[in-house]
């Protein structure tokens, strides 16, 4: 089939669309992981008046639709826009602020059942032993790594198989801003099913490599 | 162990992180070589652009960001001042941009021509047909399935306005079905459900082959698609790369440059996908019809 014999020959094209692919849902879920890990350490570990307020806009959050997030951010980014004069509209970096704002509420909210369900009584012995308040709060990140990896799968699942945001804010331009789910849409426009075909494929494997990797990670064996 | 090493791998992935951030800032500078050109599906779809683009960028050093909308969503950008240049295909909402000063150039590029397709065992009779009203008339009477973009792409403002020809709201009608994408998307959709479809030539002959649609109606001079680029009054927008879009009209309309559009895909497809007509006016071009 044409669709694999693109993938063994290793078409130039291909490689640089899923580099880029890799590149911005990559930096997305990391900004979205700097940003949405102590969102959700707080709301998980502090009491003080709208928590729940906010915990509720999390959780909404994590359902944000990609085109809703794709409209937004292009209105702030437009030449006219709030923050035209940064020249970010139909770049990668633009993609990757879509990306991670879709991610963090997803990072921030799984981030904050895991440590929320973590046991009180460790806190209070770490606390006990004289840990400082960032020691204790590092503490408890280690112990709820389980799910903060989980967070950050569920993150990167989210922002690699999206196609609405990164297709409005990057243009789906050749060489600059295609990645795999918008070159994929827009092959199976043009009726190009073999090479649509070569890049869902590529985009699984790629999800469920990183996954994998992820996982690995997660279920790794403690150190002792 | 010793605990920080446990601690090992979150650090790993911050510097991995923190890393990558950085990387991701480095491409955030605006530069004059950008141009920015808003254009509709077909010029992309038929992969015209993808081989004019490079030759320009080649030549003067400019890069050419283009984004394949809707002709509506292209005017409408040019309107915002986020596009520096447009080859569009709508001639009146075209000519509202330069009446309003929007648009401080608009020069015809080439055209093709539109046509009427459909299924192969013609359900409503239309093959042949002299006129393209003659042909919707047919389509609406028998109730066939016809397939719009939907979308106020050039190509569905031209179907509406022969829908107005014979006076005829299709909006709603059981056999009228909207896509609201792009053509090849729309041929598509038309293919599968054996619908009739009005496309540009260029598009559907860069994907006859995998469609099995024939084609039902051509020649009539209401179905020419004529395409103009249009450079973005900087006086209007101050951010606009003017020069920039200057140089890709004028590279649109150079001779060498015209040739290789009346040049595009004759060898695949045996006939040309777009007639260049730099120089020419409007009229001239329906009359030649």
């Amino acid at each position: 089939m044409q669709a694999f014999r693109l993938l063994i020959q290793g078409d130039p094209e291909i490689l640089r669309v899923t580099l880029l692919t890799l590149r911005v849902s990559g930096t997305a879920t990391l900004v979205s992981l700097l940003l949405g890990l102590p969102i959700g350490l707080i709301l998980a570990l502090t009491e003080f008046p709208g928590r729940r307020f906010l915990i509720s806009l999390i959780n909404t959050g994590m359902g944000l639709p990609p085109v809703v997030v794709g409209l937004w951010v292009s209105i702030f980014l437009w030449r006219y826009g709030p923050l035209g004069f940064l020249g970010l509209m139909y770049t990668p970096t633009a993609m990757i602020i879509a990306q991670a704002v879709i991610a963090t509420p997803m990072v921030a909210g799984i981030a904050m059942a895991g440590i929320a369900q973590l046991d009180p009584k460790l806190s209070l012995q770490i606390q006990a032993l004289g840990a400082s308040r960032w020691q204790l709060w590092w503490l408890l990140i280690r112990e709820a790594r389980l799910s903060i990896l989980a967070a950050v799968i569920g993150g990167f699942g989210a922002v690699i198989s999206e196609v609405g945001a990164s297709q409005m804010v990057g243009g789906n331009i050749l060489h600059k801003t295609r990645v795999l789910t918008t070159a994929t849409v827009m092959e199976v426009a043009k009726g190009h099913f073999d090479m649509a075909i070569a890049l869902s494929l590529i985009l699984m494997l790629l999800a469920y490599g990183v996954t994998l990797l992820l996982t690995l990670l997660q279920h790794r064996r403690r150190p002792s | 162990m010793q605990p920080w090493k446990r601690m090992k791998w979150l650090q790993v992935v911050g510097a991995a992180l923190l890393v990558l951030a950085m990387a991701g800032c480095g491409n955030a500078k605006p530069e004059n070589s950008r141009v920015i050109l808003a254009t509709t599906t077909s010029t992309r779809d038929t992969g015209l652009l993808d081989y004019l683009i490079p030759i320009f960028e080649e030549k003067t050093g400019y890069s050419v960001d283009y984004v394949a909308v809707g002709t509506g969503q292209a005017l409408a950008m040019g309107q915002r001042g986020e596009a520096d240049v447009l080859l569009v295909h709508s001639p009146a909402d075209e000519k509202k941009l330069v009446e309003d000063g929007t648009a401080d150039s608009r020069r015809l590029v080439m055209h093709n021509d539109f046509i009427i397709v459909g299924p192969p065992d013609d359900p409503a009779g239309i093959k042949g047909s002299k006129k393209a009203a003659e042909a919707f008339q047919k389509i609406a009477d028998a109730g066939a399935l016809f397939i719009s973009r939907g979308d106020e792409s050039g190509t569905h403002k031209k179907e509406l306005a022969i829908w107005k020809q014979i006076g005829l709201e299709p909006a709603g009608q059981t056999w009228y079905q909207e896509t609201g994408s792009g053509m090849a998307d729309t041929l598509n959709v038309a293919a599968e459900k054996g619908g009739y479809c009005l496309t540009d030539r260029g598009t559907y002959l860069y994907r006859k082959d995998t469609l099995g649609l024939d084609i039902m109606v051509e020649g009539d001079p209401i179905l020419l698609n004529i395409y103009h680029v249009m450079t973005i009054n900087p006086k209007k927008f101050d951010k606009v790369n003017a020069e920039g879009a200057k140089a890709f009209a004028d590279f649109l309309l150079a001779e060498e440059t015209q040739k290789l559009i009346a040049e595009y895909g004759v060898d695949k497809y045996g006939q040309p996908l777009f007639f260049a007509d730099g120089g020419k006016t409007e009229e001239e071009l329906m009359n030649q019809q």
